[in-house]
């Protein structure tokens, strides 16, 4: 049966949202993750405002960043437990855009509840107010960004044992001029200069990255999966 | 197959004709790295003038500079034969991708303790936050990464095809690292030597370099093919040439 692409690609996406909302717990454990983490800065370093506030844009970044790794390894964990990643493979529906699918779902249930709830973790580390426009469209632009470079990574180790620590070891090269520019945004508006720059960088990387990374992660996935 | 590619082309991707092929070269290049590297260092160490502004704290650079350029060699190296493993599903792709990785960490480590060790004295501190340095790290995690998804497999093919894709990804790096003093402007010098136009070295100074360079390019290649020859050897056994080595070397 072949269905039509966009009816598809919306029974994927709803059905990867649905299971995510099945187990709705899991969905709590990034962002709590991130707020433990958070919190755990001012104990380490004082509550010296200045000190703070310096950091505050670069500390969410990081937390969230780590969040997300937290949260990457189960992307296709359970599909491939249960075979029905190597069904998609199989299917006539081209693979990249149903993974594309995957990966949006995945970035609505993990990251948008970590873009929430990072007002919050920045008035924590006492983020000034005119910096938080730029934190947030840095945090909008850089997460689908982590999460399609990621899903290209955990494409490549769904077929081995464990892959926690080897996925943070792959991750951290690929990831490091997003921090650069993310937390360059952020930096530039706490000091009142003109952050579009940075942005603009982003928003070409991830247009890059969402025609891209699809592509990249199926054949991942096809070399992960062929055995 | 295209007819401007020679047979003996062909012929080296095949195991058996490769292992022969890496086994008669191995000594020359390792011979050919100890000689140039004797020269070099003898020129570098010994004849080379001083600096007049570092002294003799320059002379790392003889290990530092064609290390660097080694580490960036041999990542361009694995992600061209990572990409005709992936393309064409050469075996013998797979085992040059995989084997030069090791040999390029080394490399890149190598590359980041001399430097280190050179910063000390002339900038005054171990490391700093500069663009080609923190490049060159990352370069060093790309490695690691590679090697690391390599082993996770279980399978050595499926996890050097793996490997080899990520270190494809990864390729976008090396342009960063070897432009990175162009582009930002920070305390790591730029170039002094350059392949066209003229370098601002002295002559002096230069050959040794050189010489250093081309010792470290032997010892690259004549590591890669006795680990190479390793490689295929357990990945091989049970085929008959193998066989026949095996009991060659028990008869002895």
């Amino acid at each position: 049966m072949n269905a039509p692409l966009p009816r598809a690609c919306a029974a994927m996406l709803r059905r990867d949202l649905m299971l995510a909302w099945r187990r709705r717990g899991d969905l709590a454990m990034p962002v709590l993750y991130a707020v433990i983490v958070v919190v755990l800065f001012p104990f380490a370093l004082g509550p010296d405002l200045a000190l703070l506030q310096r950091i505050a844009g670069g500390v969410v970044l990081v937390t969230v960043l780590l969040a997300m790794l937290l949260a990457l390894d189960a992307m296709f964990a359970s599909d491939i437990e249960d075979g029905s990643l190597e069904q998609l493979v199989l299917a006539p529906q081209p693979l990249a855009l149903m993974l594309g699918m995957k990966i949006l779902a995945h970035w609505i249930t993990t990251a948008l509840p970590l873009i929430v709830i990072a007002p919050l973790l920045a008035g924590m580390l006492h983020l000034p107010a005119a910096a938080m426009p730029a934190l947030l469209l840095a945090l909008l632009l850089a997460t689908p960004l982590l999460s399609l470079l990621g899903a290209v990574l955990v494409a490549l180790t769904a077929g081995t044992r464990r892959s926690g620590m080897l996925l943070a070891l792959m991750l951290l090269p690929l990831c490091v001029p997003v921090v650069i520019f993310a937390a360059g945004a952020v930096t530039a508006a706490q000091e009142g200069l003109p952050w579009f720059a940075p942005v603009a960088w982003l928003t070409a990387a991830l247009i890059l990255a969402v025609v891209l990374a699809p592509l990249a992660c199926a054949a991942a996935l096809r070399i992960a999966l062929d055995s | 197959m295209a007819k401007w590619i020679p047979l003996w082309l062909h012929k080296l991707g095949s195991p058996p004709t490769f292992y022969r092929f890496a086994g008669a070269v191995r000594p020359w290049a390792m011979g050919l790295a100890l000689l140039f590297g004797v020269i070099g260092l003898y020129g570098g160490l010994v004849l080379a003038p001083p600096d007049y502004q570092q002294g003799d704290a320059y002379r790392i650079i003889f290990i530092h500079v064609p290390s660097a350029w080694m580490s960036m060699f041999v990542y361009a190296v694995m992600g061209v034969s990572g990409f005709i493993a992936l393309v064409w599903r050469l075996k013998l792709a797979e085992v040059v991708a995989m084997e030069s990785a090791p040999i390029g960490a080394a490399f890149a480590f190598i590359t980041l303790a001399t430097g280190s060790l050179w910063g000390k004295p002339m900038w005054g501190t171990w490391w700093t936050w500069d663009a080609r340095l923190t490049s060159e790290l990352v370069l060093l995690f790309l490695y690691l990464g590679v090697i690391g998804l390599y082993h996770a497999f279980e399978d050595r093919r499926q996890g050097a095809r793996a490997a080899s894709f990520l270190a494809i990804i990864g390729v976008i790096n090396v342009p960063i690292v070897h432009y990175s003093v162009v582009w930002w402007n920070t305390l790591h010098q730029g170039s002094t030597v350059s392949i066209f136009g003229h370098s601002k070295m002295p002559w002096e100074m230069l050959w040794p370099l050189l010489a250093m360079t081309l010792a470290t390019k032997c010892y690259y290649a004549a590591s890669l093919c006795r680990r190479a020859r390793t490689d295929i050897l357990a990945l091989e056994s049970g085929k008959d040439w193998v066989r026949e080595i095996a009991q060659a070397e028990a008869a002895r």
